[in-house]
């Protein structure tokens, strides 16, 4: 809302800088945007007159002028057909630049001639679209004068943020009441005075006393729809708003001065009496944006005995607007409720000034007067006569009482206020105080509601600002951890996954639908996304994952490895996951090893294995199985479970479908950890199980082992570890071999056994006892020993 | 046999050897078969008197003919290892293998920083889900369905399923606020970080972003409160202790009275940075939680008061560790992360700093 400090001080009795109540303004809570001042480009332009004019010696089209600015005769070369002496016009002196086009004036010679300055134009002011000569004031004007001061220009326009709070402040004089309230002075009355009019007023009543509880109107005939006055266009222009005809503009001018909304109809275009009335499902309305829109049977409008003319309370249609052949009007003032109005608005999705108006609650107890000041504006403005106001309905003016305790602006708001002082500012707010602290809001505080908000009232007032820091209470001692094992969980695998080389970025949340179904698709979508690209919930982490990669490779970078943690979006929640993308070069070439190196499925393993580990899952008792999914390389991927069911993690190698969709490049190894499946750590005490490190040192056995090529290591090596739990502690495959010497499909795996003795040596033929049952464990699977 | 006299005589050329005539000298005196060693078999035969006089002489020839072969020995296999080792120079200013570096990204870093300071204020940090029923994320809120507020947020609204009101990327962290209040009794401090969305893009606004809410609910909570916690986690975070807070009166529908907090900024080489108070720059709102957002989440409101605040943690990142763009945020550009993101070793704590 846009305000300026003369049209304020219409309101407001003050002395104040507009420093001051600007400062003040954000103090109490109406936040100042911005302060612009129109006349300070044109402070350089003065009122000066046209002593003499002669042709110019060498020019037709040019005079020769001597011209009075103040300070003497000035001699100035000037092209307006206009130019002749005894005018009255703006005079540019050297120095000064011209809005229009940025040129900055100096003394020059125009076709031989010295011209020490120039008179101005309308444009080249940028005060108006007039170029046909220079500008003619009063022969009056003060010559000498500073344009902006003579012209009135030099009014500062104030912006400011009106909170949705504060529907009283919807209007200068709401902001000026609010700042009288701040001690910034004394208020001006506001002039009014009952058009008493003659005759029957016009036909208007409400149907729908719930959307419109009061509908007010008087009629004006005869009257003349001209330009509106000077001071009332030049307001509304520093404002931006257009100035349209005096009818409108008057509608204008006390919504934004009063906050008050108006309609004015054209009495001839409409068939009959007014009512307001609930809009039938499918009733269409040109507005005056000129566009039609289609109502709900939810919505309220003004319609005559033929259709809707007007929106209620947002816009006002097309059909019956003034013009400037208008003669006869219906005036409208109207309270619609706000709840109705902001409903209709956003089905709508129309706003307007009265809108943002209603929506927040305009003054129920102000609509005869507001529709007595409107009709003297136009009888005043526009001629005519009256007639007679009329009343239909009863707007909601019973005020709400709130039991307040004074004690509660420290105890709430943590400022001590003497309640003597809490009364006199919730007095000068308009705030009805009685004895036992009882108190009223004034009717144009549709916001204020409880004790809390006259809190709020009074601080701000006081100063919000000024209120003292108290520290919290703290507990005794040491602060206590507060992070939970699923947050333990998250910041370990991210900080694990970073010292393992992975870099950690956050993608969008969101994603194409191409990119879902390339991995399956989502099961959310936006029913209003900002673009295609960011349209579905993601249901995994690596489509944003390999969109980056994407960006980065094509940047040049060798290696991608990155990581994310957040959540998928499935159906049936929200869930915590890291996912890891490796792209391009593992390794890239070097003088130790020659060739740049790929990233393989098993670089996907190690980091699926190391992260799990972070997190505290049981990586040893995990199981290798299949099942990835399909987006997945088929033979070069699978799943980390805890038994059968719990998947903790998917890794290997991205499917080349699912790379070619995100436009990648060459072979890229993935993880995807689950991080709601790893099971929490049972909290125990610090103390770890009792330990010693056996005496004796372990002892390694090596087999070689021809197995059928669907025998898997993890089986292999099981079966081997299984073969005899007390002595074996650990095995690992240490060789792979297919091909010479290895019949076909079968492929030789060699395994490593480590033996651990307890208190004694093993003795040779212990020894010759485990090996037997490592190798009849293995041929259980099938596996037989290499000769 | 050779006597003592000769034998020593040959003590410098053991000192001249190479290896394979060292070698044969060793053989030659002091081997099975060799001169010394004949002679001390001599030993046995001689009367006592004259064994007396001729055992040290020769065992006193033995050793020094023992440890010069040794001392040539050492002197020899030092030299053949030096050579060794000079034929081994490598080109030490070649590469070695680089370990790829790893990072966290600067949301994270800062939340954990957060984490780490409110924790010491024995806040406690509460999640909640992104996909949100208008009820926590709006109703609760105090934000009916005609609130204006309500049509103020750019909200993403998600397709309704069957039966079920259309549910929404939530826009604020405060619907955390609510499913705290009613999940726990109080008192409750609690922080909220996570995504938070709004339709909204440009140089400022993504629209995915971070929030971090705060909330404070006990008896005899002030706005006093509010603007100590504020003040304290700010001068923490940023290690300054010049940090000036401003309160605005301002309007949120889920507190009252409700403030926005300005900080103090300077000018240090031609950067804004926090602290002082050369200008001043809007950084979260805040406020009282309203009585009837207690009240929601079936508290009664005569009894528990308290603080709540939503801040940008994208901004607070920005303003920290000077980034002047969003929008890198959320691009996984290698190069921006390399420069901006942290260590992984760079675990915010008290006794080093939440800083790094």
């Amino acid at each position: 809302m846009k305000v300026t400090l003369d049209w304020l001080k219409q309101h407001i009795d003050t002395d104040a800088s507009l420093d001051t109540i600007v400062e003040t303004l954000t103090r109490i809570g109406l936040e100042v945007e911005g302060v612009e001042n129109p006349g300070a480009t044109l402070a350089a332009f003065r009122v000066a007159k046209v002593l003499s004019a002669a042709p110019h010696p060498q020019a037709d089209k040019l005079q020769v002028l001597s011209v009075d600015a103040g300070d003497g005769p000035l001699q100035v070369v000037c092209g307006a057909p206009n130019a002749r002496a005894g005018l009255v016009g703006v005079f540019g002196a050297p120095g000064a630049t011209v809005p229009s086009n940025g040129m900055a004036l100096k003394v020059a010679a125009i076709r031989g001639v010295e011209s020490n300055g120039m008179m101005c134009s309308t444009r080249e002011l940028e005060l108006g679209e007039e170029h046909d000569g220079i500008i003619e004031l009063p022969a009056d004007a003060p010559i000498g004068m500073a344009y902006p001061d003579y012209a009135g220009l030099n009014d500062p326009v104030i912006e400011v943020n009106v909170l949705p709070n504060r529907p009283d402040c919807m209007g200068v004089r709401g902001i000026a009441l609010d700042l009288v309230a701040a001690g910034l002075g004394t208020a001006k009355p506001l002039a009014y005075a009952a058009v008493a009019g003659e005759g029957a007023g016009p036909d208007v009543r409400t149907d729908d006393t719930d959307g419109c509880p009061a509908f007010y109107a008087q009629g004006v005939t005869g009257l003349v729809n001209g330009t509106a006055p000077e001071w009332m266009r030049r307001r509304l222009t520093a404002i931006g708003q257009r100035s349209i005809s005096t009818l409108v503009d008057i509608t204008n001018y006390v919504m934004f001065d009063l906050g008050r909304p108006l309609h004015v109809y054209d009495r001839a275009k409409l068939s009959g009496g007014l009512v307001a009335r609930k809009a039938s499902a499918g009733e269409q309305v040109l507005a005056l944006n000129g566009k039609t829109y289609t109502l709900a049977e939810t919505m309220t409008v003004i319609a005559d005995a033929a259709h809707v003319h007007d929106i209620g309370g947002i816009m006002g249609g097309e059909d019956s607007g003034v013009t400037p052949e208008t003669t006869d009007v219906v005036i409208e003032c109207a309270y619609f409720d706000p709840d109705s109005i902001a409903r209709t608005g956003q089905a709508l999705m129309l706003t307007s000034d009265a809108r943002s108006r209603f929506e927040r609650g305009v003054d129920p107890a102000f609509l005869e007067e507001g529709l007595a000041i409107a009709t003297r504006l136009v009888l005043d403005l526009c001629g005519g006569s009256a007639s007679e106001p009329t009343h239909s309905g009863t707007p909601p003016t019973t005020r709400k009482r709130i039991a307040y305790d004074p004690a509660r602006a420290e105890t709430l708001g943590g400022l001590a206020v003497a309640p003597e002082r809490q009364r006199e500012i919730l007095t000068a707010l308009g705030f009805t105080v009685e004895d036992d602290w009882t108190v009223l809001p004034p009717p144009a505080r549709r916001d204020v509601d409880g004790p809390a908000d006259l809190v709020e009232e009074v601080i701000r007032i006081v100063g919000i600002d000024s209120v003292p820091a108290t520290p919290l209470p703290r507990a005794a001692g040491v602060a206590k951890p507060t992070a939970t094992p699923a947050q333990k969980i998250e910041s370990r695998v991210r900080r694990a996954a970073a010292a393992r080389g992975l870099n950690e970025t956050i993608t969008w949340s969101f994603l194409s639908d191409a990119q879902a179904t390339a991995i399956g698709g989502a099961s959310w979508t936006l029913a209003n996304p900002i673009s295609e690209e960011l349209k579905v919930m993601r249901p995994s982490l690596l489509p944003g994952l390999l969109a980056a990669a994407e960006r980065n490779m094509k940047r040049g970078a060798g290696g991608v490895r990155l990581f994310e943690l957040g959540r998928r979006y499935l159906a049936d929640g929200e869930r915590p996951t890291l996912g890891v993308v490796l792209a391009g070069e593992a390794r890239p070439r070097g003088w130790q090893d020659g060739k740049a190196t790929q990233f393989t499925a098993y670089d996907a393993k190690a980091e699926a294995l190391a992260l799990l580990a972070a997190a505290g899952a049981p990586v040893d008792n995990l199981q290798v199985m299949g099942e990835a999914g399909d987006a997945w390389h088929p033979g070069q991927s699978g799943t980390l479970r805890l038994g059968p069911k719990t998947v903790l993690a998917a890794f290997g190698m991205v499917h080349p479908l699912t790379t070619r969709a995100f436009d990648v490049d060459g072979p890229v190894a993935a993880v995807e950890l689950y991080l709601d499946a790893i099971p929490a750590k049972r909290a125990s005490s610090f103390a770890r199980a009792a330990y010693a490190p056996p005496a004796l040192q372990a002892v390694r056995r090596d087999f070689a082992f021809l197995v059928p090529d669907n025998v898997s290591g993890e089986a292999l090596v099981r079966a081997a570890r299984g073969a005899d739990k007390a002595a074996i502690v650990g095995a690992r495959v240490f060789d792979v071999f297919t091909g010479t010497g290895v019949e076909p499909g079968h492929k030789s795996i060699a395994v490593e056994v480590t033996l651990q003795p307890g208190e004694k040596s093993f003795t040779e033929a212990e020894l010759k006892a485990v090996a037997d049952k490592v190798v009849a464990a293995a041929a259980k699977l099938g596996a037989s020993l290499r000769g | 046999m050779a006597d003592l006299a000769e034998i020593e005589s040959q003590l410098p050329s053991i000192g001249q050897a190479d290896a394979t005539t060292l070698e044969t000298l060793r053989v030659a005196l002091l081997g099975k078969q060799g001169s010394i060693t004949a002679l001390l078999k001599t030993l046995g035969k001689m009367s006592p008197d004259e064994r007396l006089e001729q055992g040290p002489r020769i065992q006193r020839v033995r050793e020094a003919v023992t440890s010069a072969i040794t001392a040539r020995k050492a002197a020899l296999d030092r030299t053949e290892l030096d050579e060794r080792l000079a034929r081994e120079t490598l080109d030490m200013t070649l590469p070695a293998d680089a370990a790829p570096h790893g990072s966290v990204h600067p949301v994270s870093q800062v939340l954990d920083e957060m984490a780490e300071i409110f924790a010491d204020l024995g806040f406690a940090v509460a999640t909640g889900p992104e996909i949100e029923d208008q009820w926590h994320n709006f109703t609760a809120l105090n934000m009916p369905e005609s609130h204006p507020a309500r049509a103020m947020h750019d909200t993403f609204y998600l397709k309704a399923r069957e039966g079920e009101e259309a549910k929404v990327l939530r826009t604020h962290t405060s619907p955390v606020q609510i499913r705290t209040m009613m999940g726990q009794e109080p008192p409750i401090r609690i922080i909220a970080p996570g995504r938070v969305y709004r339709s909204d893009w440009d140089a400022t606004h993504t629209p995915m972003f971070h929030q971090i809410e705060g909330l404070v609910i006990d008896k005899g909570i002030t706005l006093g409160h509010l603007k100590w916690t504020l003040e304290t986690f700010l001068k923490a975070f940023f290690e300054r202790d010049d940090i000036v807070l401003r309160l605005r009166p301002s309007y949120f529908p889920f507190t009252e009275p409700s403030a926005e907090v300005d900080v103090g900024w300077t000018m240090e080489k031609g950067r804004r940075v926090l602290g002082g108070s050369e200008g001043w720059m809007e950084l979260l709102g805040s406020g009282m939680v309203h009585p009837k957002v207690i009240a929601a989440c079936g508290l009664d409101p005569n009894e528990w008061q308290g603080f709540a605040f939503g801040v940008g943690v994208d901004r607070l990142a920005m303003l920290k560790y000077g980034m002047d763009d969003l929008r890198p945020f959320f691009e996984g550009d290698a190069r921006w992360i390399k420069h901006y993101g942290f260590s992984a070793l760079d675990v915010p704590t008290l006794s080093q700093g939440v800083g790094a």
